[in-house]
């Protein structure tokens, strides 16, 4: 016969086509379509998120890049941004006495070329306390806007004559916000804000005087990679180039928890849908056995039917692919929609890739979970025809799973670049299949003592769910996972994602005080008691300059991290302490008991790993040019969003006390104390304030936007939990149809019929509840405390929805199963082909 | 392949002391024991005996299905015995057709469908008008859309009579064909059978209890725990011979 390849891929065409038009491939399909949704959709947002999330980072710049100088900066480097399609401003600062008639204040001038900021938006309101807007303009020339606080200063309103060094100017706006707020220690005085014009008027400029000049950078990522390399070329001492990876490590690791939110919810939804696969999978290749025979039986060679098999599934993968992409892409609209006022600008349009990652899943799936039990469809011998009981060969499960298990691990592996995140998950995933299946077992075993316990239904079902003993479990293994992952979603997730912003409480410090002298603590302390701000930790702070690493002259080192050359060549500010703050952990070594004295050193860990540190190293400073050595003894996780005073390096007692050192402090001041803050700065004139509210509420915008993209992909796993139940149900569905059928010609009543499948079902769901409880507690448990770093609480929810939710749910989908069977005539279902 | 053996021209099918034994829980069985028959072309055939006697065992042979512990089989000039799975399964394609006693029809196609399967699988151009003009022959043109859940037992059966003779096979296998049918059914569907054999000159091999349905054969073959006991002409006649003068 001709077996070619024409034959091959015309019937595999065809018979696909068929069993599609019958409803035979649908949760096959769907399951598969799911999984690949929800990781490209999941790509593109983390992407876009991941953009949106660097565009709010570099407001906090007001640009992509910022080169920062106490010297005039070059023009060559704006006509060099220029050629590379950037665009430029200027921001040239400097203290400077405001007068406004009578009145006088020390202000931050900063005199700001057309399009400041580059990144972000001003706010201004036309007079004190009137409506905000956001705006495109900078004050024109001869105008200057004045920050509230300068305003208060001088006593002044809108429409006030203003004079600045040589320059008269009028106060035209009022300026509630500009995006570089941050924290930086040039701008500890108030803002005012002129036009570049104006700037030579002032007579500001003149040698001696402590003038910053900064050039700001923006344009697309790939412009800014280009430019970023020439930049540092050519950069001269005393200037520093700053990109968005420096800012605040407040936003980043909001974002790192976001990002692990995100990859968590789509590795979940995809190990889901890829049971779901397996399932549907091995439903379709019991059902088809009979075709292969036949097929077999009419002259088709098991080549010809392994060929048309792989075919049909390398089909099905490649539409799978590509429409799950197709859909992971308009997903990502709706959700990028969501998003909107958080994404704000036009985000460059998503490429191809998704359409490749959706394949590359498609495909990895189907080959892990689909192919062993279609491969083993091909081997059913052909006298099946005349033997109904003749099989192919039984399949090697411990095979079969672990071709699936190494297919989705290469893929998530790939996906992710995150080798814990995905062992650690995956190790969680596989224990929580064995722990669920062993468990089932158990309790499918103990049913059979409850079988004389009451009338026949009961008994019936009952019967039903311990004969078919294994089908059973894997029942309740597959509704307890799809039950588990719901309630982890509707219970744990909104435990976590709460906790997670409670992280950054209401009473979150939103004032840095720092330069407190020694002598002036006390007198402090005692002060801002008087005012019931709450006492703080007063945390000393020296400052030093690294000089070799277990005695190698760091200017002479070469460090493989970038990041830890700038560490190493840059001012550190040390702080010692005999106890671990609260928002510190320890993940390296060991930390000193409260009453040692010596020289050790903890180390923040990403700082130690980009320094090249490691336990036992020595580390030496030059501290007021005398040298301080210290002996590496632990490394540190420290919740920076906690925005408490945080050290990168932390010296036990006995090593720093010597020094001349300044404390730091921070404090929450509502609203309506702002005048104490005030105060405080004139009873303690060398101390500086620095206004943290506005980092404070860029971290929280963060935080929320990605909570919502959380939330909307969450969803995908809530899909695949759905898929996964669907799939079970379906697995039996035949042989419930066909015993319901025959236990109504046997003149079983339909109620009867009806009430032992009834049974059936409820204790299935009543059992995969329970489970589905126990494992989304502890999984939720061990999520919280081991992945985000937060505490847990258990709920009493969750351990009444598992076993409702799971006999409503399995019950009710069951019986629907089970329903057109029973009140059709026994007759149509007991009429095979 | 063996050219010395196939001094068997006209014959259709001719098998050479067949065993087959298989290992069960209380030893060795033999299920099969040294049968030996030959069938001209065009000539029918009918296997009858008790339940359990090896019928469908034998018939599963003859056809290459499975392969037999000891003997040769030949189909036309090709010793099936001679071949591997897949060459048995080329052998079939072009010419083996089946009907099954339980219809075998595949759910989820429709009646046209699973008469083209065959021709697909053969590669056949033109395969759903070929297959129409079959299901026209059996009288069930008009319900060709229709899925197998939709067609009674007789129709069904129809269907897979279409279907056996699409492929204009050498040799027929019928295996209990009218086993599921009630007597009238029955009987219209093996009308159709031997009409369809009369008019393509298909060798048949028909497996059967039924003794008035066998009569209708050129000759019956009666097995017994394994071996083939006696034969007899059919047509109604009634002349008996031994199996080793049927097997010359
Ligand atoms: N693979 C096997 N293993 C064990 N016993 C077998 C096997 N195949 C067939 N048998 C046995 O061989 C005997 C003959 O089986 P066969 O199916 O050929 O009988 P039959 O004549 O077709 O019966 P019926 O009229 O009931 O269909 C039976 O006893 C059967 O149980
Ligand atoms: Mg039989």
């Amino acid at each position: 016969m001709k077996t070619d390849a024409r034959t091959t891929v015309w019937l595999a065409v065809k018979l696909l086509a068929r069993d599609w038009r019958a409803g035979e491939l649908t949760v096959l399909v769907t399951a598969l379509l799911v999984a690949v949704t929800a990781l490209t959709g999941v790509a593109f947002l983390t992407d876009r998120v991941g953009q949106a999330v660097e565009m709010r980072a570099a407001e906090s710049l007001a640009a992509d890049l910022r080169l920062s100088s106490n010297q005039p900066i070059d023009p060559d480097y704006a006509g060099l941004a220029a050629r590379s399609g950037l665009e430029t401003a200027r921001v040239t600062s400097m203290p400077s006495v405001v007068f406004s008639g009578e009145a006088n204040t020390l202000a931050a001038v900063r005199a700001v070329t057309a399009g400041y900021p580059l990144r972000g938006y001003l706010k201004t309101s036309n007079r004190l306390l009137s409506d905000v807007t956001q705006t495109d303009e900078v004050p024109g020339p001869g105008e200057a806007w004045a920050s509230t606080r300068l305003m208060a200063r001088l006593g002044v309103d809108t429409g006030a004559a203003l004079e600045v060094g040589g320059a008269q100017l009028t106060l035209t706006r009022v300026l509630d916000f500009r995006p570089d707020e941050g924290w930086s220690f040039v701008d500890l005085a108030p803002t005012l804000l002129i036009n570049d014009a104006d700037l030579e008027s002032t007579q500001l400029i003149q040698p001696g005087s402590r003038v910053s000049h900064q050039l700001l950078f923006a344009g697309s990522r790939s412009a800014v990679d280009r430019l970023k390399p020439l930049l540092q070329e050519q950069l001269k001492d005393s200037e520093n180039l700053r990109d968005i990876g420096d800012t605040s490590p407040q936003i980043r690791s909001s974002m790192d928890r976001s990002g692990r939110f995100l990859n968590l919810a789509s590795l979940v939804s995809v190990l889901l849908a890829a049971v779901a696969v397996a399932m549907a999978a091995r439903r379709y290749s019991h059902r088809h056995r009979d075709r292969i025979a036949l097929m077999k039986c009419m002259g088709a060679s098991q080549r010809l039917i392994f060929r048309s098999s792989l075919l049909q599934l390398l089909m099905l993968a490649l539409a799978g692919g590509v429409i799950g992409a197709f859909f992971g892409y308009l997903s990502q609209w709706g959700l990028a929609w969501l998003m909107r006022d958080f994404i704000g600008q036009a985000l460059p349009a998503p490429g191809l890739q998704p359409v490749v990652l959706g394949l590359v899943t498609a495909l990895s799936i189907m080959g892990g979970f689909a192919l062993p039990d279609l491969a083993q469809m091909g081997k059913t011998p052909p006298l099946r025809v005349l033997r109904q009981d003749l099989d192919p060969p039984p399949l090697r499960y411990g095979i079969s799973w672990l071709a699936g298990v190494a297919a989705v691990l290469g893929l998530l592996l790939w996906i992710m670049r995150d080798t814990r995140l995905v062992l650690s998950i995956f190790a969680g995933a596989s224990a929580t299949f064995v722990a669920l299946g062993a468990a089932g077992w158990l309790l499918v075993k103990s049913l059979r003592g409850f079988r004389g316990a009451a009338g026949i239904a009961w008994r019936y079902g009952l019967a039903n769910l311990s004969r078919r003993g294994k089908e059973s479990v894997a029942q309740i293994v597959a509704f307890g996972l799809g039950l588990m992952v719901l309630l982890l979603l509707s219970t744990v997730r909104t435990q976590l994602m709460d906790t997670w912003r409670q992280s950054l409480p209401e009473n979150a410090p939103n004032q840095f005080l720092i330069n407190i002298q020694p002598h002036e603590v006390d007198a402090m302390a005692a002060f801002l008691a008087e005012r019931q701000i709450e006492a703080p930790a007063f945390v000393p702070l020296v400052r030093a300059r690294m000089t070799a690493i277990n005695g190698e002259d760091v200017t002479q080192m070469t460090f493989e991290d970038p990041q830890g050359e700038r560490w190493a060549r840059r001012d550190s500010n040390l702080s010692w302490t005999s106890t671990l703050q609260a928002d510190n952990r320890v993940v390296g070594g060991e930390f000193w008991q409260p009453e040692f004295i010596g020289s050790e050193v903890s180390v923040e860990q990403d700082f130690g790993q980009e320094l090249g540190l490691s336990l036992g190293d020595s580390v030496a400073f030059d501290i007021a040019g005398e040298n301080v050595t210290a002996t590496v003894t632990s490394f540190r996780t420290v919740e920076w969003d906690s925005f408490s005073p945080n050290f990168f390096m932390v010296f036990s007692p006995g090593v720093l006390e010597p020094f001349p050192a300044t404390y730091i402090t921070s404090l929450y001041v509502e609203e309506s104390g702002r005048d104490a803050v005030l105060d405080l700065m004139r009873n303690f004139p060398s101390v500086t304030a620095i206004d943290l509210d506005a980092v404070l509420s860029q971290v929280r915008d963060v935080m929320d936007k990605a909570a919502l993209a959380v939330q909307a992909v969450f969803i995908f796993t809530l899909l695949a939990g759905v898929t996964v139940l669907w799939a079970a149900v379906q697995a039996t569905r035949d042989e419930r149809r066909y015993e319901s059928a025959m236990l109504r010609t046997f003149g079983a009543s339909k109620k009867r019929v009806l009430g032992g499948a009834a049974t059936e079902f409820v204790a299935i769901g009543l059992l995969a509840g329970l489970l589905a409880s126990a494992g989304a507690t502890l999984a939720g448990y061990l999520l919280a405390t081991r992945l985000f770093e937060l505490d847990y609480t258990v709920s009493v929810t969750l351990w009444l929805a598992g076993p409702l939710a799971g006999m409503l749910f399995v019950g009710v989908s069951g019986m629907a199963a089970t329903w057109r069977v029973i009140t059709h005539a026994p007759v149509s279902v007991l009429r095979t082909a | 392949m063996d050219t010395s053996e196939t001094e068997n021209s006209g014959s259709a099918l001719k098998a050479r002391q067949l065993s087959k034994q298989v290992s069960s829980p209380e030893g060795v069985l033999t299920i099969l024991d040294n049968v030996s028959l030959e069938v001209r072309q065009g000539e029918s055939i009918a296997i009858v005996g008790a339940s359990g006697a090896g019928k469908s065992t034998l018939l599963g042979l003859l056809a290459g299905l499975d392969v037999p512990s000891r003997g040769k089989i030949w189909l036309g000039d090709d010793e099936i015995t001679a071949l591997d799975e897949d060459g048995r399964a080329a052998l079939r394609a072009n010419n083996v057709g089946f009907v099954f006693q339980s219809f075998h029809l595949i759910s989820s196609l429709t009646a046209l469908e699973n008469v083209m399967l065959p021709l697909e699988l053969a590669g056949v151009e033109h395969a759903a008008e070929a297959a129409r003009q079959a299901l026209r022959t059996v009288g069930l043109e008009p319900r060709r859309r229709h899925y197998p859940h939709q067609l009674s037992g007789g129709e069904k059966q129809r269907v897979a009579i279409a279907r056996a003779f699409v492929v204009e096979p050498e040799v027929l296998f019928a295996d209990e064909p009218t086993g599921n049918l009630d007597k009238r059914t029955g009987e219209t569907v093996i009308d159709l059978l031997f009409r369809m054999n009369r008019e393509t000159r298909t060798t048949l091999v028909l497996v059967t209890h039924d003794l008035d349905l066998a009569a209708r054969c050129d000759r019956v073959l009666y097995m017994d725990a394994g071996q083939i006991e006696r034969e007899t002409n059919g047509h109604n006649g009634g002349t008996e011979s031994s199996p080793q003068e049927a097997a010359q």
